[in-house]
């Protein structure tokens, strides 16, 4: 019986690393990064071999992908949409603004950067990133993800709740 | 159809233990022949695979009252009947049947379509609204025309049995009606030009939009399901009539793929087209099938009559 559940676990552990699907999140960017990603998905570089897809919902996504400084007005939507997205889940900051609010920084407009208001596993540095860093960034949340869920089977946090945890992964790309 | 036989088609053969893995197939041939398409290399053989059990592993939220317990039901209800459906497909030669089981398979057809519309409205989002208002305006042009074309082939050889309609022999009028299915399925099935209701981009996920974990992977298998009912209807009539077992089911598997190709390749070439140049679609194509029906049906006897 210890062997099946075993055998499940790490079978579950497999395929959430292998179908990571994504949820893009645009909290103020200039649009660039937003292009980059969506390149990620184009016959070049083609992410869908690694399983991803971009979904519509965020109910659907395991991986939210945030661009942009994060805005004042966005703070709200960002922690709603952190909160629909099921978990287990993993947040995937793209571009150099959710970091560090890049040439926006001491603007009175902006609330960031990114991780003042969720958990951020994974940044992806650049003005813009190239499609590629954002797939090893996706890749990267992916493995984060999935060990962690594997970590914490029993103790899946509970979902439509603003963010509370303070468990950062801090990876740097 | 005794019990035993029921179950065994129900469970192994054309049911649960092929659909399953037929669908999941399926799903990852439409994926990859998409990808080929547009010159991507495409997904794993194994991605329908991973999403399924990695949806199952994953948290849904909390829905409380009559509304979550209807949420929660309406994909069950659809996998239920899909599969009830696959397993209803005459493939093997001589499996039994019961005098009005077409009916039953249309019905059974029809119902994931109903449960999506009903999964929409429930949920109470304002984008699941929309997708199942277009999923139903959809369904009530689309309907026409493919209930339109198995009836007339059904009431020409006077019978509404499964096993009769496999056995058809290859008439003008079984043409015309394969050729008015196929043109129905990218719209049962919600691929391009007719993917209205789950429009990506558009209305985020449509009467998904608010389903997560466990259910959207009932969803998925659903979809695949319908895939191997729908593709499994055209495969039915096409097929020749073969007595051995084991071949039989492989010409109908073989029918099935080919369907599915053909579907995709379409789906990826084409573009979403409007809700009302869909309608205006499918009821013109409602009018071209009945005018071909009514000339089939005047001409045969006459060009039997005249016949030297």
């Amino acid at each position: 019986m210890g062997e099946t559940m075993n055998l499940w676990k790490r079978m579950m552990c497999y395929c959430r690393r292998r179908s990571p699907w994504l949820f893009h999140m645009n909290s103020g960017s200039c649009n660039g990064c937003d292009i980059e990603l969506v390149a990620s998905l184009t016959p070049r570089y083609d992410a869908e071999q690694l399983g991803v897809r971009l979904e519509g919902s965020p109910r659907h996504a395991d991986i939210l992908c945030i661009t942009g400084p994060v805005t004042r007005n966005a703070v709200g939507a960002i922690k709603t949409v952190y909160g629909q997205v099921c978990g287990p889940k993993a947040v995937v900051a793209i571009g150099s603004c959710p970091a560090t609010t890049n040439v926006f920084i001491d603007s009175r407009t902006l609330d960031g950067p990114l991780d003042k208001h969720i958990p951020v596993d994974v940044y992806v540095p650049g003005c813009p990133p190239r499609p590629d860093a954002i797939i090893q960034g996706v890749a990267k949340a992916a493995a984060i993800l999935a060990e962690r869920a594997a970590r914490n089977e029993s103790a899946i946090e509970p979902v439509a709740e603003p963010a509370t945890e303070s468990t950062t992964g801090e990876v740097q790309q | 159809m005794n019990l035993t036989t029921a179950l065994a088609r129900f469970l192994i053969f054309p049911g649960l233990l092929f659909a399953v893995p037929a669908a999941w197939f399926f799903l990852w041939v439409e994926r990859k022949a998409v990808a080929l398409m547009q010159g991507r290399v495409g997904p794993p053989f194994m991605q329908p695979l991973f999403d399924f059990v990695k949806l199952l592993g994953k948290s849904t939220p909390p829905r409380s009252g009559l509304a979550g317990l209807l949420m929660r039901a309406w994909p069950l209800i659809a996998v239920s009947a899909a599969a009830g459906a696959v397993g209803l497909l005459p493939v093997l030669p001589a499996s039994g049947g019961f005098e009005g089981d077409l009916i039953l398979l249309l019905a059974l057809l029809e119902l994931p379509s109903m449960c999506i519309i009903a999964a929409g409205f429930s949920s109470r989002s304002i984008f699941g609204e929309i997708g199942s208002a277009r999923e139903a305006v959809l369904s009530v042009s689309y309907n026409v025309v493919f209930l339109l074309a198995i009836v007339s082939v059904a009431a020409s050889q006077h019978t509404f049995r499964l096993e009769a309609m496999a056995q058809l022999p290859s008439t003008p009028l079984l043409w015309i009606g394969v050729l008015a299915i196929l043109v129905c399925l990218p719209a049962k099935l919600h691929l391009n030009p007719f993917s209205l209701p789950n429009a990506e981009q558009e209305i985020y996920s449509g009467p998904m939009t608010e389903y997560a974990g466990p259910e959207l992977a009932m969803w998925e298998l659903s979809h695949g399901l319908e895939w191997v009912a729908a593709t499994g209807l055209v495969a039915t009539l096409v097929a020749p009539h073969i007595t051995i077992g084991w071949l039989a089911a492989c010409v109908f598997v073989a029918i099935s793929f080919a369907v599915v190709l053909l579907l995709s390749v379409i789906a990826s070439a084409t573009a979403r087209i409007a809700i009302d140049s869909t309608v205006r679609f499918y009821w013109q194509c409602t009018l071209i099938f009945a005018g071909l029906v009514a000339v089939v049906a005047i001409s045969t006897p006459l060009l039997l009559r005249f016949r030297p």
